[in-house]
């Protein structure tokens, strides 16, 4: 029976492979994912000697909610209030502009567009989504950083809102793709129902199908504050760099990630200032997973429902 | 009337906004390609800087660049579809754990770039490099613990996972079930499955998500402002523990830290014209291999 023999051995070897491969997919898999966990563990064990470390504990931790940061000097202080206002004001100003003109054009292209323009319109938004921070930054720097100067006539060419401006150009794409794709989740019969009540194309698409695919709209907001926050080389370029507590939104500032992007390379390695950039490094960290899981749980519960109709 | 009017001004608002983005992209390019065109000629490709980086060319940016991008692809990209094959094929999408390792991969992307550089920081250089010197080098030579190309590939590496992860994933599962029952009905084991009917009929799209994520990460800077980018070099990196030069970074230097700002700003320009055409060449290539996906599944 050599034929017999010949095919169990195959499927013998078949059936080996296919073990195997299971078992290297696995551990490459488990990898991978572990490597997602060994991100925040490293960031925090860089960081948890602000807490655990008596010495830097002692350094850092009577000057950290203090309103100077001057991390560099005989007697150190390393208060982030001012990192933490130029954050807020730069971020605000980005969502500003970019919330609106996201979620509106995601209107026009989702409810209004003819076929052929939407087409034209999505490759033009990722073409925006595909300029390199670096890039941004650099044009913010030289062309919109003289432009605002001339409009708002600020003391320092580079400040809190060019680098708002800068940055809200990178969460304009975001915010039109996700809110986008929850617009045109919206089921048609919805929208049918209303026409077939009456009611014309712009009263359907601002009374009905809007508010309906309001929570994937309020995670496209969401995620795009994330990733303002997080933005760096726009702010390291543009924002003026300047640790100050002002709320004016012309003057300089700095932020969470200009300071761990600025200072990091020069620090040195186990010192109270290194520890306390990977202490704001942790803080970003947790702040993205709060605010990811926060549209994450948001968009599935509650667009969910709705479509659901309970 | 009044409706009328009214509506108008609510469809006027949203066709502004697409306006306005149009307006942007267009003048952004405008300006770069502008300023640009003017100093790119063949010397600026193939030349190091010289004079203090007020003149010559950008070689060993764009070489590291490519070094750079190409090593990144190596060590992250097959990470990131084999976790994608496992999700798809070996889990099913309602199981408890593929939902929190889903949730994982999507908390990953939102973290922020210069966190990972952080981490590459914390956990390449001083973690395993410095580990690596202890072990194996000889007294207190630093080898592998300190920044270099390696360490800024890994850390771009773990950047561009999620969006590896998410979109090879899409792209398995755009392969119709049937395709798999009929293999598995044929007595295929669930490998030969996998390699002979799911991963040929997903490569265009595996193609797509495995270009966006690498142009995705050719752009990036943050990660490598301490992960091994450098300043100058007087020589090209040829050693994985060297250091490396960076277009997006020699435009970041050139652009903040630079003496005479109008004399590079020339240069600046024509270095960003070539980033972006690199980055643009990337996310291009993966539109036009989704269309031909799009045309060939609608057939």
């Amino acid at each position: 029976m050599p034929i017999m023999q010949l095919q169990s051995t195959t499927s013998a070897r078949a059936e080996r492979i296919d073990f195997l491969m299971r078992a290297i997919i696995l551990v490459v898999a488990t990898i991978a994912l572990s490597m997602i966990f060994l991100i925040f563990i490293f960031t925090f064990k860089e960081a948890k000697d602000v807490f655990f470390d008596a010495e830097t504990r002692h350094e850092v931790l009577p000057t950290l909610f203090s309103t100077n940061w001057q991390p560099i000097s005989d007697s150190p202080k390393y208060g982030i209030i001012p990192l933490l206002i130029g954050t807020l004001k730069t971020t605000l100003i980005a969502m500003v502009i970019a919330v609106p003109i996201g979620v509106l054009a995601a209107i026009y292209t989702s409810c209004f567009s003819p076929i052929w323009f939407k087409e034209l319109i999505k490759p033009v938004v990722e073409l925006l989504a595909g300029f390199p921070s670096v890039v941004i930054g650099f044009f913010a720097l030289f062309v919109l950083a003289g432009f605002l100067q001339s409009l708002t006539g600020a003391e320092s060419r580079l400040n809190a809102l060019v680098a708002g401006v800068a940055m809200s150009l990178t969460a304009i794409p975001i915010i039109f793709t996700i809110s986008e794709d929850a617009l045109s989740a919206v089921p048609k019969s919805i929208q049918e129902a209303s026409y077939g009540l009456g009611a014309t194309k712009w009263e359907t698409a601002f009374y009905i199908t809007f508010p309906t695919a309001y929570p994937g709209i309020f995670a496209a907001t969401i995620l795009g504050f994330g990733r303002t926050i997080g933005e760096t080389l726009i702010v390291l370029m543009a924002s003026g760099n300047a640790a100050i507590s002002s709320w004016s939104l012309i003057d300089s500032a700095r932020t969470l990630t200009a300071t761990i992007g600025a200072e990091m390379a020069e620090v040195v390695f186990g010192d109270p200032h290194y520890n306390v950039l990977f202490l704001i490094g942790t803080a970003l960290f947790l702040f993205a997973l709060i605010l990811n899981s926060i549209a994450e749980f948001y968009i599935k519960e509650r667009l969910m429902k709705k479509f659901r109709g309970s | 009337m009044n409706k009328q009017i009214l509506g108008g001004f609510y469809t006027g608002a949203t066709a502004f906004a697409v306006i306005l983005i149009f307006l942007i992209v267009a003048i952004i390019l405008f300006d770069i390609l502008r300023g640009g065109l003017a100093k790119l000629s063949w010397e600026f490709l193939t030349q190091p800087p010289r004079e203090g980086m007020t003149e010559g060319g950008i070689f060993p940016a764009i070489y590291g660049t490519v070094v750079l991008v190409i090593l990144m692809s190596i060590v992250g990209l097959p990470f990131g579809i084999i976790t994608a094959i496992y999700l798809s094929e070996y889990t099913t999408a309602q199981s408890r754990f593929a939902r929190a390792v889903r949730f994982a991969v999507s908390n990953l992307a939102s973290v922020p770039s210069i966190v990972f550089g952080l981490f590459g920081l914390g956990f390449f250089v001083q973690f395993i490099g410095a580990g690596l010197d202890a072990a194996f080098a000889l007294e207190d030579e630093v080898i592998w613990g300190k920044p270099a190309l390696i360490w800024a590939a890994a850390t771009l590496a773990l950047l561009t996972l999620p969006v590896t992860i998410v979109s090879v994933e899409e792209a398995l599962r755009n392969v119709p079930r049937e395709y798999r029952e009929a293999s598995h009905a044929l007595g295929a084991t669930k490998w030969q499955t996998i390699w002979h009917t799911v991963l040929p009929n997903a490569v265009s799209g595996i193609l797509t998500g495995a270009i966006l994520a690498v142009s995705r990460g050719a752009g990036e800077v943050a990660p490598l402002l301490f992960t091994g980018a450098a300043f100058f070099l007087p020589k090209l990196p040829n050693s994985l523990d060297d250091q490396f030069m960076h277009l997006g970074y020699h435009l970041y230097v050139l652009a903040t830290q630079s003496v005479n700002v109008e004399l590079t700003l020339p240069l600046q320009y024509s270095t960003t014209l070539v980033l972006l055409v690199l980055t643009f060449t990337l996310n291009l290539t993966a539109i036009l291999i989704r269309y031909r996906l799009r045309s060939q599944f609608s057939l």
